[in-house]
């Protein structure tokens, strides 16, 4: 099969109260000693108003707001834009809530609005509803960043005409503890894709 | 680019633990589904399909006397140790592995020792088991999995990563999810009946099933099916509900069959999600009928087996494989009278028809569609 060459045209990442984009620090908070409050205070920075993210579990915010950040500059995304995403904790973050919701029978309170966020693909239908892609999505979990096969699966996409770009990553929420990281793969760019370069990327 | 053959398969659930014991029963019209009185799962009685625990058992010890396994893990892996008993020239070791499933061990959350709850915990278990070379990847997303799980194989094997990927499924009938759908109001009060006027809610069920997909069509003794086509589209709508338009569902059913190189009117079987809630049915016959097959027959299976989630549309592409080996098609379960709003030709009696192209599709939560096309390979 003949291989065509794909580039990482962007990328984001958001780990210990810090925001970078293309390797470049975006935002800081050292004040906030949560995650909600961390996320809000991205949410101001990127000017958004969008009502739906209040709504959100803290999982979703962390990849919602990556995808901001990567799709900031540019004028619009491709409808066919394809999101491969992955993590280590699927939606335990919320899972666990909603356990602790039926864990007593005599004090049983399950909430749709909670159950719903009991699947890691929600994300990337969060991310589809605000940026109107009706595209490939696919949520793989793995034990850490698997940049080989999520570099070989987006090219995959894009060789067969399944998608024209792709947003991939890692997004990750466990006990508080958060690991997010976005790129935006497509035909055009400085950086080719291997999955030696996504891996140094997803490390810096 | 490389073509993709479905050689083989199993299926573990409530109505057998092979797949010609699951086919017999549809054949039969026999459903999983049953009023279940389980205070593990739920403190009234409810109706779905569950995987009979001493049966299971029993059919453990056959393959192994380690009782350190969860019930899902022990389905799985009965499920593969079956297909590789009857195919000995999978080599398994060598193979790419996609594991589907929803909620994984995620009963292990109740007890708060979550370890396997993480479902990279399955993957382990599976790679550890059959001392595989490569670490199975775990897709979870939503009730399309099963679905989507067949088309990364496919997706993987041709873009030669591997000759050979076997799909593992699987998802427990769960306190969890039950709770969820109750709290969702979507759960039926009697076996559900999908596409019907009188419908009222899903019946979950559980299940594990396994796939053999591979590039070499002469691995197979019965008759060559190929996947011709596979696409996945998001309905960028809502996260909870279906698009009233069914535009992402739509749009999958255009691209797989661009991509099997057909036009609706060469589908001879359509085996669709079916889940029996008011909007999911309606959105599915809207979708249909806007790609043109609003003739063509049409059944749920989850009147059968319940909705298994993670497993659902791998066992229903597995059902379709049989279907077309066999040039037959079975009533679609619990349906009386058409309930949805666009006319649809759901299957109400068991019949023996040649089948050449069969339409798997599903839909979930988090906007996600898939389509799948099967085709028989012309000898």
């Amino acid at each position: 099969m003949i291989k065509e060459k794909y580039y990482i045209s962007g990328f984001c990442s958001i780990k210990e109260k810090k925001v970078f984009k293309n390797g470049n620090q975006l935002y800081v908070d050292s004040e906030s000693d949560n995650l909600k409050d961390f996320a809000k205070g991205i949410y101001k920075y990127l000017e958004l108003k969008y009502p739906k993210f209040h709504k959100m579990d803290e999982l979703c915010k962390l990849g919602f707001l990556a995808s901001e950040v990567l799709i900031k500059d540019m004028k619009e995304v491709d409808q066919d834009t394809a999101l491969v995403l992955s993590n280590k904790s699927s939606s335990l973050d919320t899972d666990r809530k909603h356990q602790e919701s039926i864990q007593d029978r005599e004090d049983f309170y399950p909430s749709p609005a909670v159950f719903v966020y009991t699947l890691p693909n929600i994300i990337m239908g969060e991310i589809s509803i605000k940026n109107k892609l009706k595209s490939e999505n696919a949520f793989f979990v793995t034990e850490s960043f698997d940049a080989e096969f999520v570099s070989r699966y987006s090219e995959i996409l894009i060789n067969t005409g399944k998608a024209s770009n792709v947003i991939c990553g890692w997004v990750d929420l466990d006990n508080d503890k958060y690991d997010v990281f976005l790129a935006f793969l497509s035909k055009k760019g400085k950086i080719e894709l291997t999955k030696e370069e996504l891996n140094n990327l997803y490390n810096q | 680019m490389k073509k993709v053959y479905l050689v083989a398969d199993n299926i573990i659930s409530p109505i057998g633990f092979s797949t010609e014991e699951n086919i017999e029963n549809l054949r039969l019209n026999q459903t999983g589904i049953k009023k279940v009185d389980d205070d593990y799962i739920w403190s009234e009685p409810f109706f779905g399909a569950v995987v009979n625990n001493d049966k299971l058992s029993k059919a453990w010890e056959s393959i192994s006397s380690d009782l350190g396994y969860t019930k899902l893990e022990k389905m799985m892996l009965l499920s593969v140790s079956k297909m590789i008993v009857e195919n000995p020239s999978l080599d398994i070791v060598k193979c790419g592995i996609v594991v589907s499933t929803t909620k994984g061990n995620i009963n292990n959350l109740k007890g708060g020792l979550d370890k396997k709850a993480y479902l990279s915990s399955i993957s382990e278990t599976i790679q550890n088991y059959f001392k595989l070379d490569h670490t199975p990847i775990v897709l979870s997303n939503a009730c399309i999995s099963g679905g989507l799980a067949l088309a990364v194989g496919k997706r993987m094997i041709q873009s030669e990563l591997f000759e050979d990927v076997v799909v593992i499924g699987g998802d427990l009938l769960s306190e969890f999810t039950l709770s969820g759908f109750f709290s969702f109001q979507a759960v039926s009060n009697e076996p559900c009946k999908p596409f019907c006027k009188n419908r009222t809610g899903i019946s979950l069920g559980e299940a594990a099933a396994s796939a053999w997909l591979s590039s070499k069509k002469d691995t197979t003794k019965k008759e060559i099916i190929e996947i011709t086509g596979d696409a996945s589209a998001n309905d960028a709508n809502h996260i909870s509900g279906p698009s009233r338009t069914g535009e992402g569902l739509y749009i999958s059913i255009a691209k797989a069959l661009k991509e099997a190189g057909l036009d609706s009117t060469q589908v001879d079987y359509i085996t669709a999600h079916g889940t029996a809630t008011p909007f999911n049915d309606e959105m599915e016959a809207i979708a249909f009928n806007r790609a043109g097959l609003q003739n063509v027959p049409l059944n749920s299976l989850k009147g059968y087996y319940g909705h298994t989630l993670g497993a659902s549309a791998l066992i229903e592409s597995i059902v379709a494989r049989h279907c077309l080996i066999n040039n037959e098609v079975f009533t679609s379960l619990g349906f009386e009278e058409l309930g949805v709003s666009q006319s649809i030709n759901v299957i109400t009696k068991n019949e023996k028809k040649e089948l050449n192209r069969v339409l798997k599709t599903a839909s979930g939560f988090g906007g996600c569609n898939v389509a799948l096309i099967i085709e028989k390979v012309a000898s």
